[in-house]
């Protein structure tokens, strides 16, 4: 029992634990707070798989962005609490079942038919983290050059969609 | 310190967030809940991608969790638009309302 696996141990039950509250949580200002905290925990989980730039990224874009964006969207409706609608009774253990079935599913194609208890690669050579950034940088501008100008474009496209979405039309109540 | 984690843990931990993901899509009905179900859901993949970036010693999975990250903030941004519109047309997201495709 090293260090690194109790690091993990811990991580995995922060992780599950957040993404449960995510799942029963009635008030949705809650739920996106968990989701921020499940979020930070995969953020520790790159960090330790030596990608410190995914890493950094996924607090910024994810933790940082795009639940600022939720919250955000979340107070301006008003919608914390919805009021209990008609509820289909079969619906929640029918989606437990399937939910199960999914992760049998994944669980038996990863470790049965993989066979995947492979240990990762040369554990003993610690990741060099300014090399692996370097290498990084010049893979993602020289190879992949134009999906990254592709994905700018792909931003640009959705502000404007989402602008003309939002726009309302003249003399219509908002 | 040095030894580390087998992969297999980090595809664990992903499948099963994944699972909890697609589970909340399948039993929420809040539409602000089932989008952040599915943010889950493309988080675990991303897990799985730099975890298998890490076992095959190749940048390329890490590259790829990137472009991933910016599509997915792309596409938050429009679907949280929708649901504005939604709610201006019917005064309130209830996922039940949203049985027509004619607003």
């Amino acid at each position: 029992m090293n260090l690194t696996l109790i690091l993990f141990i811990v991580l995995a039950a922060v992780a599950v634990a957040s993404a449960a509250g995510l799942l029963v949580s009635r008030n949705t200002v809650y739920a996106a707070l968990f989701l921020v905290l499940n979020f930070a925990t995969v953020a520790v989980f790159y960090l330790l798989l030596g990608a410190p730039f995914i890493a950094l990224a996924q607090v910024t874009i994810y933790a940082g962005a795009i639940m600022v964006l939720f919250l955000f969207v979340i107070m301006l409706l008003g919608s914390e609490k919805l009021p209990r609608g008609l509820v289909l009774p079969w619906q929640r253990p029918m989606a437990i079942v399937l939910a199960a079935v999914l992760l049998a599913e994944a669980g038996f194609l990863l470790f049965q038919r993989l066979r995947l208890t492979a240990t990762l690669a040369n554990p003993e050579a610690s990741v060099n983290t300014t090399e692996t950034l370097r290498t990084l940088g010049m893979t993602l501008f020289n190879q992949y050059l134009l999906p990254f100008e592709v994905t700018s474009v792909l931003l640009l496209v959705a502000m404007v969609g989402v602008i003309v979405l939002t726009k309302k039309e003249k003399g219509e109540q908002g | 310190m040095n030894q580390t984690i087998p992969l297999s843990y980090y595809l664990a931990i992903s499948a099963v967030l994944f699972a909890m993901g697609t589970l909340g899509v399948l039993i929420r009905r809040n539409p602000l809940i089932i989008f952040m179900s599915v943010e889950l859901m493309l988080n675990s993949a991303n897990l799985a991608f730099v975890a298998f970036a890490r076992s095959f010693g190749v940048l390329t999975g890490q590259i790829f969790v990137f472009f991933v990250m910016t599509v997915s903030a792309a596409e938050v941004a429009v679907g949280l638009a929708l649901i504005v519109i939604i709610f201006r047309n019917k005064h309130s997201i209830n996922i039940d309302l949203m049985n027509s495709l004619k607003g």
